[in-house]
């Protein structure tokens, strides 16, 4: 095969490439595509839909706790809006739409035609989808889960516990496991595999090293409750007495499982929205990020120390002093990283020349609201005084400080800075102005009261209080922050849906960014790159102007691999190419492989056998279609020459 | 330092009792002062970490910088890095100070040599509080719910037990948090400084009616502990001719009990001295006979989910019931 370097891209090449990488049109090509930008967007479009699902939960229970006493909502309702609430933010909005942004842009930034398993990814996103109707199928039913979002034994146990509600959140927890883990797995692949030459580790943006380090966490942690639920389910519905005491099982084993996937879980969720900071932060201060080394070591640093601190959620439960003190020693080192985040981008705003665009406002936002995040985490760390803190309104202002302040911001702010890449066209600037500034507000009245109240001793979950506890006002301000912050929302929402339609027309730089996505035309060609780049810096587009190296990327030129669909592998560290991988091109087995998940799980669920088998049967011969080798019109892997 | 934390504790509630009687930064015993200095020490740091922040935030945004010149800026790329490497000293410095106070902390607590002057097994149910007094004298033992007495400045070691799902007794202006978990008993101490109710709360969520499990400390002199101990143990008398009394027999004794009766059931609280009691269904209403003719007819309606089912008795022998109970001091 040809392996032509042209100085300019000839127009035949860029023809066959546009064929070769299109995706069919029309239901089957919308069903079947495995293009890794459409799958992106489709997981933020679904993310967002969740969230505001989340929201308006949330918004219910903000107003039955505006005053003290109200009984406007059952306590059954409240119990499985707060569950649902919670499951829906952290398992259906903060992680998927973090791998929404990476799955458009890792191929991008990395300079790469697609992910390394692009029919994998569309699974991840199918499976996800399905996972959560699976979630929502309960709500109308009054069947949704009713525990919380980490439903500790025996509460969850059939005799405490004996309606459906439960076998949702544990099969749910399952089924949506398969999304994530495949889903890693692929980031990983990825990374290893699929970059431009060039692209070393030492080049990669921080939002990839920060998706990298979650998805390597999400392969050890999400185990660790699938396993769990499992566990859970085989007690409810065979018997098995993991968790019953009376038959030699122990509570706490379930927190342990829980809560080793689910402390790092917590990480995997705001280390790529950190990365994204990282990356964008900068273009705005019009310099590079201080420190790209330890603020990447810091990300790498923070999820290792992440997988030691899980029992701080379990510092009431009686465990010995000395076993206590070690995790809270280990929740306090796990700051340090952060504070070299955080010194990272003050640095760079200090030294920069900032341009106060919406992005810019979003992140600078998010370094306030990940500090105060972080000083509540830096309290609740210390075992003796989270013996108070725990499970009062604290952690909750702590949570949401976390999830909202260091996912929400800058999640909202990425999405004002790459939305030109997404669609071409730029959001409104003023439009954009209001919403930081409605958000920032509305977020800041209804979560900063919450450590006040819980500091007075407000315990959580509970759908009512007692007058005469000093905890109403905050709540009513709470709760008009609440809906303040909901506006906001809206106000993006309006942003997005009129800059679709007339937003001002993106060329494809329009920040004058440095990395590899904006040399692409905006939105990008279903074969990303024409000429797969080679690069020679971590700021291809700024090498000109900041003169780090003698060398320069290639951009315009380079391998066109323009026969067959197919794009370069490289080595693991350097990144020299070695190979060339032949992609997919468009298929139906994802879909209907997580449609037959889905009836293996719904079969589980309502214990009907013959559903599980015949679902079992379909993802069976599923997978025996999918990995049987497709003869290519040429050999899977060759050398590359030249 | 501590005038200031209490200004502005006051100005925010945080540590007034009558504001906030869950408020733990107002203790009210050796524990809860000692994890409240902590309190008041980290919040401290942490605001100031927070205005720190936020200055260098709004200094870096809106310093003046040299006329623009069209390259990127950037520059000695050494020079800052030192802002990473001082701010990340800065708060390990911080953090190491903070780990050596809260272990130090966690040791006091926890420190058990002194020997307890009482020891109370306390059991949560959904959604209420069984507590028993232990004594050498097994004659002299008793249990009752919802409320414990204390003698005031006698360490208390409570014996903590759950009949059903995890809970969390916490008094917060005495101690801090331990959960009852099944199959397990933990142990914690509650002393009181001064006479005085103390409330306390579950904390983990045990079902509909989590909120709904409060329960009281009543910390008293130990001459007036001794008499409210003696008047425990006093066992009500069958009387044929009390109608309150056959109601509640026929009605209640199911699942209620009063000693020296025969009614010995076990699943809702122990009623044998109810009429002393502050709260009804551990504190979703003021014990008042108005309130507990209320909640005898509308369980349901006051704490939905709660295991009592509202009862449809008849007006005059809810009246007579009630009568009955409020007596029982």
């Amino acid at each position: 095969m040809a392996m032509p370097f042209a100085e300019s891209p000839p127009a035949r090449e860029r023809d066959r490439l546009l064929e070769t990488w299109e995706t069919a049109p029309g239901l089957y090509g919308w069903l079947a595509t495995v293009d890794h930008k459409r799958i992106g967007i489709r997981y933020m479009c679904t993310a967002f839909f969740f969230l505001i699902a989340g929201g308006v939960e949330a918004l219910a229970m903000r107003v039955q706790l505006a005053e003290a006493n109200l009984h406007l909502i059952s306590p059954d309702a409240y119990a499985q809006l707060f569950s649902m609430h919670a499951i829906t933010m952290i398992f259906l909005y903060a992680l998927p739409v973090l791998s929404g942004f990476s799955n458009f842009l890792w191929p991008l930034l990395l300079g790469s035609r697609d992910m390394a398993f692009p029919r994998v990814n569309a699974l991840s996103y199918w499976v996800y989808l399905c996972a959560g109707v699976f979630f929502y199928a309960g709500v109308p039913l009054g069947r949704a889960p009713n525990a919380g979002w980490f439903s500790f034994v025996p509460l969850t146990s059939k005799p405490y516990n004996p309606g459906l509600n439960i076998d949702v959140f544990t099969l749910g927890i399952i089924f949506l496991g398969i999304s994530t883990v495949v889903g890693s797995a692929n980031f990983v692949v990825t990374l290893l595999r699929c970059r431009a030459p060039g692209m070393s580790v030492n080049r990669l943006p921080i939002l990839v090293w920060g998706t990298l380090t979650a998805s390597v966490a999400n392969l050890f942690a999400v185990p660790a409750v699938s396993l769990a639920c499992f566990m859970l389910w085989l007690d409810r519905h065979f018997s098995t007495n993991f968790f019953t005491v009376s038959g030699g099982g122990q509570t706490l084993l379930w927190q342990h499982l829980f809560w080793a996937f689910g402390h790092p879980w917590v990480y995997a969720l705001v280390l790529p929205a950190m990365g994204i900071v990282s990356d964008a932060l900068p273009v705005f201060c019009r310099r590079p990020l201080v420190g790209y080394t330890l603020v990447a070591i810091s990300t790498v640093a923070t999820m290792l120390i992440g997988f030691g601190v899980w029992v701080h959620h379990m510092f009431a439960t009686g465990l010995p002093v000395v076993a206590l003190s070690f995790f809270s020693a280990a929740s306090f080192v796990i700051a340090i990283p952060s504070a070299i985040a955080v010194f990272a981008w003050i640095a760079t705003i200090w030294t920069g020349r900032p341009r106060f665009d919406t992005p810019f406002l979003f992140f600078a936002g998010f370094v306030l609201l990940f500090v105060i995040g972080g000083v509540s985490g830096f309290m609740t760390a210390s075992v003796a005084l989270d013996w108070q803190l725990t499970q009062t309104y604290f952690i909750v202002a702590h949570i949401h400080y976390v999830l909202l302040g260091m996912n929400v911001f800058p999640v909202v702010g990425g999405i004002y800075y790459w939305f030109p890449k997404f669609t071409g066209r730029i959001l409104d600037e003023r439009l954009g102005k209001w919403t930081f500034w409605v958000m920032f507000v509305g977020f800041n009245l209804a979560f900063f009261p919450m450590h006040i109240v819980g500091l007075i001793g407000m315990p959580r979950r509970v759908y009512t209080y007692p007058a005469g506890m000093g905890f109403d006002g905050y709540n009513l301000a709470s709760s008009i922050g609440a809906f303040i912050f909901a506006f906001g929302t809206l106000l993006l929402l309006i942003n997005i849906v009129r800059s679709l339609q007339s937003g001002e027309r993106a060329g494809p730089n329009p920040w004058d960014a440095p990395t590899l996505e904006w040399s692409t035309p905006s939105p990008p060609p279903p074969y990303n790159f024409l000429a797969i780049p080679i690069v020679a810096s971590r700021h291809p587009l700024w090498e000109d102007r900041l003169k780090e190296t003698d060398e320069r990327s290639v951009l315009a030129s380079g391998v066109f691999l323009d026969e067959g669909k197919k794009t370069l592998g490289v080595t693991a560290l350097d990144a020299e190419a070695d190979a060339v991988i032949s992609m997919p091109g468009d298929s139906l087995l994802p879909v209907i492989l997580a449609l037959a998940i889905s009836l293996v799980f719904a079969g589980m669920l309502v214990t009907n056998w013959w559903a599980v088998g015949l679902g079992a049967a379909v993802v069976l011969i599923t997978l025996f279609l999918w990995t049987t080798p497709v003869v290519a019109s040429g050999p899977e892997r060759e050398e590359v020459r030249g | 330092m501590k005038r200031l934390c209490a200004a502005i504790g006051a100005a925010l509630s945080l540590g007034g009792c009558e504001a906030a009687p869950l408020g733990y930064l107002g203790p009210a015993g050796p524990a809860a002062r000692v994890l409240a200095s902590l309190g008041w020490g980290l919040l401290i740091i942490s605001a100031v970490v927070c205005l720190i922040v936020l200055a260098l935030l709004i200094f870096a945004m809106a310093r003046r910088r040299p006329p623009e010149d069209s390259t990127l800026g950037g520059g000695n790329d050494r020079a800052a890095i030192r802002w990473i490497i001082g701010g990340a000293g800065f708060s390990t410095l911080v953090l190491l100070g903070a780990a050596i106070w809260t272990l130090w902390a966690a040791q006091t607590v926890t420190n058990a040599s002194t020997p307890a002057g009482l020891t109370i097994d306390v059991t949560g149910h959904q959604w209420w509080w069984e507590a028993r007094y232990q004594s050498d004298d097994r004659s002299r033992e008793f249990t009752t719910a919802d409320e414990l007495v204390i003698p005031v400045g006698v360490p208390v070691q409570v014996n903590l037990r759950s009949n059903d799902v995890i809970h969390t007794f916490w008094v917060p202006r005495l101690a801090g948090k331990t959960d009852t978990i099944p199959g397990v008993t933990n142990r914690t101490r509650i002393q009181a400084d001064k006479p005085g109710i103390y409330r306390g709360q579950c904390s983990e969520y045990c079902g509909l009616e989590h909120a709904h499990m409060a329960f009281f400390v009543v910390a008293v002199a130990r001459d007036r502990f001794n008499a409210w101990w003696d008047r425990q143990l006093q066992a009500a008398t069958y009387e044929p001719s009390n109608q309150g009394q056959q109601v509640f027999l026929d009605k209640c004794a199911a699942c209620h009990a009063v000693r020296g009766l025969s009614a010995g059931g076990i699943l809702g609280p122990d009623l044998s001295h109810f009429g002393s009691r502050k709260t009804i269904g551990a504190g979703a209403l003021e014990n008042t006979p108005e309130n507990l003719a209320y909640w005898i007819d509308h369980t349901q309606i006051v704490k939905p989910g709660a295991k009592m089912p509202s009862l449809d008795l008849p007006s005059d022998q809810v009246k007579s019931v009630v009568d009955y109970l409020e007596r029982l001091k």
